[in-house]
């Protein structure tokens, strides 16, 4: 661009800066679960993300053996043991007997408790707690340690939040909504576009007026009557009301006068000529619009598509009122709406079922970007 | 698992497959009932004419039928309720709209509301203007458009997510977790629950917003700017003209079209935010926003049907106007198909 031209050193560094910096703010919150979704569940609570990649350190607390398992030594009552018991070793850097003083001591020095007890507590977790007295009474001593664990990344929490936290199947149920949902309003919608926009019938211009005027209402309006029809129609005919058929129709209804408002003007200004020599040859609209328009509308479907199909998987609002909360239909966005409701501070479920459910959208926005951004351009006049 | 992946197939294929099996079934139809091939000519003629004459309604029946009973209907429909009582049985007259404008909770989502019209359609458009003209000039600019971009493709519920965990507090003393209470306490600071404070809150929310649709205006606006012509910059830069003044008077006049655009795309967007709403809060530590108020009227203690569609219907009032003068700047660009 010509502005750059006669620009300083100075003026163009700040520039690379600038943008860099924008580009850390816009992407570290998505690196943040990321990295998340990929510790170990008592690390993310031990310390942020951000230090991942060192060890982390942690203030745990634990309680000695109680007097039952003291034996006599050179005339002193003597407990021993390891404070991790048989489970992960980790180091300790630091140990104490008080909540208000958790690292009072270093690793490797003896501690004195008074009363001549003294406690010591070395680097790997094993310690001697010594006293002139008999130890009485059936609680141990309480023991708080300072310990660090060298980072430890796993898949483990996916496994998880696929198998027993039920993203798995809301994945899958998600699947069921958008597919259909983003395929039939395409279909609908292009034949509708191409009648509205090639064939004349009488009334095609009023129809083309309403459905431009559609495109404002929005999808709020829609909810409650839609709601109260829908539960009608179940009770009516003793079906349920919440079913994948009632959200891809709902989905087709509050995507439809976008998409053939989009498709029309696209197919409208498809050359006259091919579809004149077609029909000369004896072609049916049919046949046109199958061999011709669709081929030659590629990509304006496929903006469409991507359009819908993120909208749809991304949105929560139709979901939650047109679909079932049971396992079987719940989809992703409510899952994981329930999730931060019922695991609120399991951060482990969380970030991994948060990257589960944009991961999808990551994938379509990477491989179809051209289109996508296509889509969002005319997706600008959409009122639903 | 493999029989809910079968069992969603199978789904699939019946949705979609009936959709296609409509309009090919409904054309092989009439081709059967009016044949033009291998009947004599007058005759073929005939029926050619008479399949002109319902062929574009089986096109576009299907999409009439679904615009009927899912947008036109329940636009009558919801105005119809909002007179009438929880039920939708009683006629309450203006009742629901006295209610709406004398409830605290009401006037509390206009005001949010209007808080939010006014921080995220300014923040996103001029992020979205500075990061376009920035990245413009660097080579590596597409690739940092594209990581800009990112947000845009996550769902509000899944940035939600994200966020939170951003603004995880723990308390005084303790290892913070949360990005930004970790930033405080590493400065001297009092980590804070964030999301939690009265009135500020909201912009904690917004940001949220504005992180996802910041990349939406770059990519707009960008393509405008690359619309400017070469020979307007290239004079005011042999006039002496200094980068600012480039861009405040130069560049922002000439895409000023485009930027009305954007504005107001995310102006609509943000009269309907419900999500981000929902799951930060819910509404709480008054944070509520019409949207969400009206999702709460519609299940709140059994709902309310004609409370949520006044609420409804007064964010319809506020979304139309702007919607019908962007359409109307839409078609001016393409040419008014």
């Amino acid at each position: 661009m010509a502005a750059t031209r006669g620009k300083s050193f100075v003026g163009r560094f700040g520039v690379h800066l600038a943008v860099l910096v924008f580009v850390v703010i816009w992407t570290i919150p998505t690196l943040g679960i990321l990295v998340s979704s990929l510790r170990d569940k008592d690390q993310i609570i031990a310390s942020g993300w951000w230090n991942s990649f060192s060890s982390s350190s942690q203030t745990e607390a634990g309680r000695l053996p109680a007097a039952s398992a003291q034996t006599q030594k050179d005339g002193k009552y003597v407990i021993e043991g390891n404070v991790f018991g048989d489970g992960a070793k980790r180091a300790i850097s630091a140990f104490g007997t008080k909540a208000a003083a958790p690292t009072q001591y270093k690793a490797g020095t003896a501690a004195d408790l008074g009363d001549g007890v003294s406690l010591q507590v070395n680097a790997d977790g094993t310690f001697v707690l010594s006293s002139p007295k008999a130890f009485e009474g059936d609680r141990g001593q309480r023991v708080y340690y300072a310990s660090s664990a060298p980072p430890k990344f796993t898949t483990e929490n996916y496994e998880n939040v696929l198998l027993s936290q039920g993203i798995g199947r809301s994945f899958m149920n998600s699947l069921t909504v958008t597919i259909p949902a983003t395929v039939i309003p395409i279909l609908i919608a292009a034949f509708a576009a191409y009648a509205l926009a090639w064939m004349r019938f009488p009334g095609r211009a009023l129809l083309i007026a309403v459905i431009i005027g559609l495109l404002v209402v929005p999808l709020q309006m829609s909810l409650i009557p839609l709601l109260k029809l829908y539960n009608g129609v179940g009770t009516f005919f003793g079906v349920p009301s919440k079913t994948y058929l009632g959200i891809w129709l709902a989905h087709t209804g509050f995507g439809l006068p976008f998409a053939i408002y989009l498709l029309r003007s696209y197919i409208a200004g498809l050359p006259r000529e091919i579809m004149e020599s077609a029909r000369i040859d004896g072609a049916s609209d049919f046949e046109i619009f199958v061999k011709i328009v669709l081929p030659l509308s590629f990509p304006v479907l496929a903006s469409f598509a991507i359009f819908q199909f993120l909208w749809v998987w991304n949105d929560l609002l139709v979901a939650m009122v047109f679909l079932g909360t049971a396992p079987d239909q719940i989809v992703l966005t409510a899952q994981l709406n329930a999730l931060l409701g019922s695991r609120g501070g399991n951060w482990e479920i969380l970030t991994t079922s948060a990257f589960i459910t944009i991961i999808v959208p990551l994938i379509v926005f990477f491989s179809l970007q051209r289109y996508f951004v296509r889509g969002l351009l005319a997706g600008s006049v959409k009122g639903g | 698992m493999a029989a809910q992946i079968f069992s969603a197939i199978f789904v699939i294929i019946i949705g979609v497959g009936g959709c296609v099996a409509y309009f090919w079934g409904a054309n092989k139809l009439l081709d059967l009932i009016f044949p033009s091939r291998g009947v004599s000519g007058s005759a073929a003629v005939d029926n050619l004419r008479r399949q002109g004459l319902v062929r574009p309604w089986l096109f576009v029946g299907p999409a009439m039928i679904i615009l009927t009973i899912y947008l036109i209907y329940p636009v009558i429909e919801t105005l119809r309720l909002s007179f009438l009582d929880r039920g939708g049985e009683h006629f309450v007259g203006l009742a629901n709209y006295q209610w709406a404008f004398s409830d605290q909770d009401f006037r509390n989502s206009i005001f949010n509301n209007i808080l939010w019209l006014a921080v995220v359609p300014a923040a996103c458009t001029f992020l979205g203007l500075i990061i376009a003209v920035l990245t413009d000039k660097i080579w590596w600019g597409t690739i940092a458009k594209s990581l800009i971009f990112l947000p845009l493709a996550i769902s509000f519920v899944g940035a939600s997510v994200i966020w939170k965990f951003i603004y995880e507090y723990r308390g005084e003393g303790q290892v913070q977790i949360g990005l930004l209470n970790a930033i405080i306490q590493y400065f001297g600071g009092q980590p804070q629950v964030w999301i939690s404070l009265p009135f500020w809150n909201n912009f904690f929310l917004m940001v949220i917003l504005i992180w996802i649709q910041t990349g939406f205006a770059m990519v707009i606006l960008s393509s405008a700017l690359r619309g400017i012509p070469e020979e307007t910059l290239e004079a005011a830069v042999i006039d002496g003209a200094n980068p600012f003044q480039i861009f405040w008077k130069i560049m922002v006049p000439q895409i000023w079209g485009t930027i009305a655009v954007v504005w107001t795309t995310i102006t609509i967007l943000v009269l309907k935010v419900f999500d981000i709403v929902l799951t930060m809060t819910n509404g709480q530590w008054n944070s509520q926003v019409l949207a969400n108020l009206m999702f709460d009227w519609m299940f709140r203690g059994g709902g309310d049907f004609g409370r949520g569609a006044t609420i409804a219907i007064i964010i319809m009032i506020a979304v139309i106007p702007i919607m019908v003068w962007n359409i109307r700047q839409a078609n001016k660009e393409t040419g008014g198909h």
